[in-house]
């Protein structure tokens, strides 16, 4: 298909240009054998799934990001990773995707193929498919140059249950790596604060870490993914709904120099930056070694590292502080701007 | 990060925290002390030491690492009024709102004034509502955006005490050098020694010194301080931001009152010159006047505390630009005791409203808007505290 | 109000209108640096320099002498010789008063 020119609102009429946009350029480019049925419904094989685990795992995202591409990925790359870590969380193995386009007309088609291009390559590495879609072009200012959403399934085996509610006072509290790069990388990608960093996504598919954390340890209590609201949401709604404190040791928590460097600039606060390749364990301690081993022998966890214990307490996240105070780390009544004051 | 990282060293603070309760336990039954009159002579130990940090990055830093848990009881922190935002009265807030929603105009400010409340909408929710309301880190960056859309309007809501004045007066000049028609100021600038002479002059006033804002000062210097320790008697230090600068003026502060000195130091050497800077304050003059009276949140008016755009800028004035009556000053509810909190006269839950229908998620007082804000602050230290009770 | 940040000049950007970039634990932005130059500083030899950095303006140089001594101060602060100095300095304090 020729890549120039721009989405427009014919490619969403049904017509020709329609057929081709998602025929040779779409479908070509997630190809895989459910998809090629071309049907209007991917048909699954129930057999190879029970063999798999007892449970199907189900879940949706829709991504809105700006801009469209930023250093380490693209919004494409986080609608895959993304549904694929939600997925992984609960203890599922991803399976297969949907996938959604909510395009404004005028997206270039060039801008549009890189992004399918990423999608394709994610699947991949997270060993999904893209086996059903729908693309919807609207006109200018119906939507944000584009909008993905992205449904997928997976199975969970038998036995693997976090919970949100799940912590115990004892346990520790693991995360896989360095906090905060995606939300510092979109910052610092927007360029209207002007500020110039070398801050990458840390976008990643999670399910082969977490796989290995299971194997490790089948009783992991609490596992999420910390994307929006960062390291401090998650560790509050496990606090809440376990009934437990959270106490995070300040020193322990792994923040590049560059994000520091942007939240010094900011006054933002790194815990609550987002995250697409960054997972929160909450574990039984005398599991904690064997997890954080199995964790470090693959690349999404090379970095993991235990940021706290779970102790006592009516349900908050409090700060120890390097200093030597303690702060609680709250729940922030809307999203976290910048400041000068 | 390099003179960061040196001024959060717990080893060096514990020590300093030692010392500070050295001093202070040293300080409550000493006879000789009582013979020499200092203002610690008819305290009993039963009321703490009070010392305003007037500027809420200091309150803000006090937070974040947690520094008031870490302190002697016989010391106990005020949270002043230093916070532009918390003072910031809810008909400006309005004011803004109205800019922003002439046609055309793209209204342009720092984070902080983006969520406070005005009384029909903050500047959030008018931008949700269609308006082009745009956070930028600088006024310089707001005008790149003018120089960028010369047929739109730019409005910079300038706001801050001194340490931002420079900044936008700056910015002016370069438009007004540039010939820009389509760029001005809000100006809400607001002063910080006269802001501090009103808490001063409250005869409920129990403060016994004030650690005073470092980075104001990088800016008018130490000297016009001078009037807090001759007229009122009350030491003070100009203190830098990092956890380690306010124990070390903290520590400072205890010296003086142990001692029974009553000085204007300077702990905070490091990036506070004695005549502030020069380019900064000359630019302030070329660009401000005096405003005769300014309405803060909480504190009422104060005379001569706000700075205004003088005549010979008057293109550049928003307030002029879009013909801004002066608006009625918009009263915070009856039963809000925003006032006597700030002068530290009751803790914020002492007022009724706090926590109740005053809470950081629908902020009703000044003091609740910003996190910096005291209420604001102890309705998340408060937690922390609590727990410790029980525990 | 007044974040500041203390960053690195690493280069000038635009000599007349005063614009210089800072590094800030790696973060980059440029500056205005007008409230930081004079004469004794001229704005061609600034690159080095560690400069206070408020709203994209550079506010005010960087004492490193002062920095050390603080830091100095603070590590012996407790120890007898800074109490005697302490002492010392309020002799000298009183005396220059007197």
């Amino acid at each position: 298909m020729n890549l120039t020119g721009t989405i427009t609102l014919a490619h969403g009429s049904g017509g020709r240009a329609m057929h081709q946009l998602v025929d040779d350029l779409i479908r070509r480019t997630f190809s895989n054998p459910l998809l090629e049925e071309g049907e209007d419904q991917a048909r699954i094989p129930l057999a190879k799934l029970v063999t798999q685990g007892d449970r199907l795992a189900f879940t949706t995202d829709s991504y809105v990001v700006t801009p469209l591409e930023f250093p380490g990925g693209n919004i494409g790359t986080l609608a895959i990773n993304g549904t694929v870590n939600d997925l992984a969380v609960g203890g599922a193995k991803p399976l297969y995707l949907s996938c959604g386009f909510i395009i404004e007309e005028g997206l270039p088609l060039e801008t549009f193929a890189r992004i399918l291009q990423a999608m394709r390559l994610a699947a991949d590495e997270a060993g999904v498919q893209i086996v059903t879609g729908d693309t919807k072009v609207v006109q200018r200012g119906g939507a944000d140059k584009l909008f993905i959403n992205t449904a997928g399934v997976g199975v969970i085996p038998a036995g693997f249950n976090p919970s949100a509610g799940g912590a115990q006072v004892g346990d520790v509290v693991i995360v896989n790596g360095w906090l905060g790069d995606h939300g510092a990388a979109i910052l610092n990608a927007r360029g209207d604060l002007a500020l110039d960093a070398d801050i990458e996504t840390d976008c990643a598919p999670l399910n082969r870490l977490v796989e290995a954390m299971f194997a490790a340890c089948p009783d992991i209590h609490c596992l999420r993914d910390a994307t929006r609201g960062g390291l401090a949401t998650v560790l509050n709604e496990f606090a809440e709904r376990s009934g437990v404190d959270m106490l995070l040791k300040e020193a322990a928590l792994p923040i590049r120099t560059p994000v520091r460097g942007m939240c010094e600039i900011l006054g933002l606060d790194p815990l609550y930056l987002a995250n697409e390749g960054k997972l929160v364990a909450v574990v039984p301690a005398d599991a904690a070694d064997a997890v954080l081993a199995a964790m470090q022998r693959i690349p999404e966890g090379y970095h993991a590292c235990i940021i706290g214990t779970v102790e006592e307490g009516d349900g908050h996240v409090i700060l120890k502080t390097a200093f030597g105070g303690e702060r609680i780390v709250d729940m922030l009544p809307g999203e976290q701007l910048p400041r000068i004051c | 990060m390099k003179y960061i990282d040196e001024f959060r060293d717990p080893a060096t603070a514990k020590k300093l925290v030692e010392e500070i309760n050295r001093l202070t336990s040293g300080m409550f039954p000493s006879t000789s002390l009582r013979e020499r009159s200092s203002p610690l002579a008819e305290r009993s130990r039963s009321q703490p030491l009070q010392v305003m940090e007037f500027c809420g990055g200091h309150t803000h830093t006090l937070f974040k690492y947690g520094i008031e848990g870490m302190l002697p009881a016989d010391i106990e922190m005020v949270h002043g009024p230093g916070c532009p935002v918390c003072v910031l009265p809810m008909s400006r807030v309005d004011d803004c709102v109205t800019i922003a929603e002439q046609p055309g105009v793209i209204f342009t400010t720092f984070g902080d004034a983006m969520r406070v409340p005005g009384t029909r909408k903050s500047l959030l929710q008018a931008k949700a509502d269609g308006c082009d309301v745009r956070m930028v880190y600088s006024p310089m960056d707001a005008l790149t955006i003018a120089r960028k859309n010369p047929e739109r309007d730019v409005v910079f809501f300038a706001l801050g005490f001194e340490t931002t004045m420079p900044s936008t007066a700056l910015t002016l000049l370069q438009a007004h050098r540039e010939g820009l028609q389509n760029f001005s100021l809000f100006c809400n600038h607001i002063t910080t020694p006269a802001t501090m002479r009103a808490i001063l002059t409250d005869p409920d006033l129990k403060l016994d010194g004030f650690l005073a804002p470092g980075h104001v000062s990088m800016v008018i210097g130490v000297h016009p301080y001078d009037f807090v320790t001759r007229d009122y008697h009350k030491p003070l230090v100009i203190t830098g931001f990092e956890p380690l600068d306010i124990l070390h003026a903290l520590w400072m502060l205890m010296k003086q009152l142990a001692e029974g000195r009553c000085e204007v130091e300077n702990q905070y050497a490091r990036i506070v010159p004695e005549a502030g800077n020069v380019a900064g304050l000359k630019a302030i003059a070329e660009v401000y006047e005096t405003r005769e009276h300014s309405e803060f949140r909480g504190l009422g008016n104060i005379g001569d505390a706000g700075v205004q755009i003088r005549s010979a800028y008057a293109a550049y004035d928003a307030e002029k630009r879009f013909n801004l009556q002066a608006a009625a000053s918009s009263h915070d509810p009856e039963h809000l005791k925003c006032a006597e909190v700030l002068r530290g006269v009751i803790k914020p839950w002492d007022c009724p409203a706090f926590g109740k229908d005053c809470n950081p998620q629908h902020p009703l007082g000044a003091l609740m808007v910003s996190p910096e804000g005291s209420c604001a602050a102890y309705y998340a230290y408060g937690k922390l505290a609590k727990r410790k009770e029980t525990a | 109000m007044c974040l500041g940040i203390p960053g690195q000049i690493t280069e000038l950007v635009d000599l007349d209108l005063l614009v210089a970039k800072v590094d800030i634990g790696g973060v980059k932005r440029d500056v205005i640096i007008t409230c930081v130059v004079d004469d004794e500083h001229p704005a061609e030899e600034c690159v080095g320099a560690w400069v206070l950095v408020h709203a994209g303006f550079a506010m005010s140089r960087l004492d490193e002498d002062e920095a050390a001594r603080t830091l100095a101060y603070l590590a012996a602060i407790g120890d007898m010789d800074a109490e005697l100095e302490a002492i010392r300095n309020i002799a000298d304090a009183l005396e220059r008063s007197a």
